[in-house]
């Protein structure tokens, strides 16, 4: 019970701090080039989109960062045995994200904020540079402590006490699952904070015309083509990568029971299905697509859960090594599916821009705002695909997750510590759901004035910001 | 000295450097709903730390972090005993961290009453549980011959820790008026230097009843530490020079009272670093380091990136050294920004 609800905890919590991340990655970076463009062309309408989707990068961080700590600290309060067993190796990157990389972004936005007036401006344009590098830095490290949960590399195992010791620190950081994952989320970090943008920018272009407006749009779908193309291609690799370290994965992803050998084909639905229905109703079956997927041939095998089931029993004893099938099966269409949306509205976005018409066709604005809210569920539906794929391990192949659970921690209290986050998260989430879209419909005038000087008793008091 | 004990004083070097700069960001936190008369004021005080707050709380997060990766067993052991209480710390640093961010965002009083509130509150539970905690940690709390914790949520409520707690919530205040102090002027400043004042000779005070409960009283002889003295010297030397008006050497002084004191819970349990009430069961710097290979990968990383660290943050401190207040806001205008590079643009 106690590890079911921490399970809870971790997952709910993950996930919602993940809706904040990726904006904060992607818009931090974008931010920077609206400064960059504002910077050397002294474009004033580029200064005034700096401030405005600055203000939105603020109010989205505020919660990224604080929602980032409960995961740190959750690891020690519901993961115990994990992290004494191998906080020496998945420690390191969290401690060197810490130094490396949260310093960095925690000291130099709050420079950015405060320093409009205070430096010049090559100093100031620099601190919003350093806090879209240290962004990608964080989760760099982040991503090669998932990726060792993944596939763990460079480690020995004690032969007196049994534990896993880290012995080589660079096979962290080329692991081929952190370096496609991590790419793969950057990738999905630009794609999310451009359709953020590009739907701010859709929503004014529909109201009051402001041809200012036209340019974020168009950075927008500059920024978010080649990156969701280059996501999905990424995507497709890690899957490659997957299916040779962590097979379960990607058998469930295609609620594929029996071992297939070769001219795979993947269903786009099914009727039925999960852990308990191994014969649900496919439907529309597309040839040989899941070879490819799973090993990029036509003629690839992909092993069956059933059969995978077998050998793991073999070599790690009895229990039940299968994930949760349906979540696999359904996030992976999500995911993907959704993914495919986000390249049609960009590719329909390019050609309004070449057509110079992305001001005028009123369907597409509307559309490009609603379509905001697709990048949340393809992110979320990415990460479930992953972390439930790699269930019931904790570690893939070396420690499961009921083994990682801390023993001194009652149900009780993880009801309390549940109900507690999920009370002032939903709190929050309004909060912030409501606050971005405030902001985001605010004129680009109402945005010059804030971020320096605001307008409280006319310049009686300056740089008030908070 | 070992890798281990190494990682031991580069922890407590992140906690003292921990409770000395976000020690005073709580003690701003908590003061400005005291000591600010108007909005005006009050923003005076928030903005005083708003460039650096958010910097100065990653020193919390790399303490934490590096007792996991350097001291796995100690991170795992400490983070699951104190679990209800950790969740009442997140969920102050969640509602704070925001607060700052959120309170202007909306032209609406009680919004802004509400979340400054947030902001106060979240200032004062932070230091108060971080200090019980600490103060556990040093009294020692029932572990198993496995180092996991027996007792429950109440068994971690004890008087030592609560006098820690106390303690660390005093030593906050008195940075916050110190460091309110060199920052403001005005009819402001009068009134925090008096504070400083006050709250240094309150402080001294529970200072000395902590350091004198942490050594006598968990009998550890008659002669102190000198962790000890420094804590009560630095203290007593901030309440004096903030008497005498020498602002800046009564921050310094606060600065070394908290560092002694934060050093002081480590150095009278060293080599434990989490004391069992049965002693063979406490967690010491031998029995939680992590092998060496990876002690030696952190120190390599510590020692090349963490001077990169103290210069930048520094230089913040530099950038954001002018005092904050209504009346000398023409002279300061004109001598630290010609013109403001972000307005002249866009007004043409």
């Amino acid at each position: 019970m106690a590890e079911s609800l921490a399970r809870w905890q971790f997952a709910i919590t993950s996930i919602y701090h993940f809706l904040f991340v990726p904006v904060t990655i992607g818009l931090a970076f974008l931010v920077a080039l609206l400064q960059s463009s504002w910077y050397r062309h002294e474009d004033p309408v580029k200064l005034r989109l700096t401030k405005f989707f600055g203000t939105l990068l603020v109010i989205n961080v505020a919660i990224g960062v604080v929602t980032g700590l409960v995961q740190e600290f959750e690891f020690g309060m519901n993961w115990s045995n994990y992290s004494r067993e191998v906080g020496n190796i998945f420690g390191g990157p969290l401690a060197m994200e810490g130094l490396l990389a949260f310093f960095l972004e925690s000291t130099f936005l709050g420079v950015w904020i405060f320093g409009w007036d205070r430096l010049s401006k090559k100093v100031h344009l620099a601190s919003i540079w350093a806090v879209s590098v240290a962004t990608m830095l964080s989760a760099a490290f982040i991503m090669a402590a998932n990726s060792w949960m993944q596939h763990p590399v460079g480690y020995v195992t004690n032969a007196v006490t049994g534990q896993p010791q880290l012995n080589d620190i660079f096979a962290i950081f080329t692991n081929p699952v952190f370096l496609w994952s991590y790419i793969h989320v950057l990738l999905a970090a630009l794609v999310t904070a451009a359709l953020v943008m590009l739907a701010a920018s859709a929503w004014q272009l529909r109201k009051r015309s402001n041809e200012s407006f036209v340019a974020a749009g168009r950075l927008a779908i500059v920024v978010l083509v080649p990156a969701v193309i280059l996501s999905l291609f990424v995507g497709s690799e890690l899957g490659v990568i997957e299916a040779k370290y962590q097979p379960m994965k990607i058998a469930a992803a295609e609620a594929q029971w029996n071992t297939c050998p070769g001219h795979c084909s993947f269903s786009l639905f099914q009727i039925g299905g999960g852990n308990n229905d191994q014969t649900p109703t496919q439907i529309i079956q597309i040839p040989s697509l899941l070879s490819i997927l799973a090993t990029n041939s036509t003629n690839g095998s992909v092993e069956g859960l059933n059969q995978l089931q077998a050998q793991d029993v073999a070599m790690y004893g009895p229990g039940n090594y299968i994930p949760n099938v349906f979540i696999q099966y359904w996030s992976m269409r999500v995911m993907a599916y959704l993914a495919m949306a986000i390249l049609a509205i960009a590719l329909w976005g390019t050609w309004l821009i070449h057509r110079r018409k992305l001001a005028d066709s009123k369907v597409f604005l509307w559309i490009a705002t609603w379509a905001v809210i697709l990048p949340f569920l393809v992110n979320t539906a990415g990460w479930m695909l992953a972390e439930n794929g790699r269930q019931p391990w904790i570690v893939q192949n070396l420690m499961l997750t009921s083994k990682g659970v801390s023993p001194s921690v009652s149900s009780l209290e993880v009801w309390i510590s549940l109900i507690g986050f999920v009370g002032l998260f939903a709190v929050f989430a309004v909060v912030d759901a409501f606050l971005m879209i405030h902001y985001s419909r605010r004129s680009l005038e109402e945005a010059d004035a804030t971020l320096d000087t605001q307008s409280v008793g006319a310049g009686e008091v300056p740089e008030l910001v908070y | 000295m070992t890798l281990g004990q190494l990682w031991l004083l580069i922890d407590v070097v992140f906690w003292v450097g921990f409770f000395v700069l976000e020690g005073f960001d709580f003690g701003v936190g908590i003061l400005h709903s005291f000591v600010a008369r108007n909005d005006v004021e009050r923003r005076i005080c928030i903005n005083s730390i708003g460039p650096v707050w958010d910097g100065n709380e990653v020193w919390l997060i790399v303490a934490g972090a590096v007792i996991f990766a350097a001291f796995p067993l100690w991170y795992a052991t400490m983070f699951s005993t104190f679990y209800l209480a950790l969740v009442v710390l997140l969920l102050a640093l969640i509602v704070r961290g925001v607060a700052f961010e959120y309170t202007r965002k909306v032209d609406d009083p009680r919004w802004q009453t509400t979340f400054r509130w947030f902001l106060t509150v979240g200032s004062a539970l932070i230091p108060l549980l971080v200090g019980v905690a600490l103060g556990d940690l040093l009294h020692g709390l029932p572990l198993d011959s496995d180092h996991q914790y027996t007792g429950n949520f109440f068994g971690l409520l004890t008087p030592f820790g609560l006098m820690s707690g106390v303690t660390m919530l005093a030593l906050s205040v008195l940075m916050g008026a110190n460091y309110l102090t060199l920052k403001t002027t005005g009819e402001l400043h009068a009134r925090v230097a008096k504070l400083s004042v006050t709250a240094g000779w309150v402080t001294a005070v529970v200072v000395w009843g902590f350091v004198t409960w942490a050594h006598l009283g968990l009998g550890k002889g008659f002669v102190p530490n000198v962790t000890e003295v420094i804590a009560l010297l630095g203290v007593l030397a901030a309440a004096l020079f903030a008497n005498a008006g020498a602002e800046g050497w009564a921050f310094a002084s606060a600065a070394l009272g908290v560092a002694g004191t934060v050093a002081t819970f480590f150095a009278e349990m060293y080599p434990k670093v989490m004391v069992a009430t049965n002693s063979v069961n406490s967690i010491t710097v031998g029995n939680s380091a992590s092998p060496s290979y990876t002690l030696k990968v952190m120190t390599i990383v510590a020692v090349v990136f963490f001077p990169v660290v103290l210069v930048y943050q520094t230089w913040t401190y530099v950038v954001f050294r002018r005092r904050l207040g209504g009346g000398r806001l023409g002279a300061d205008a004109a001598l630290d920004s010609p013109s403001s590079p972000a307005a002249d643009p866009v007004e043409s």
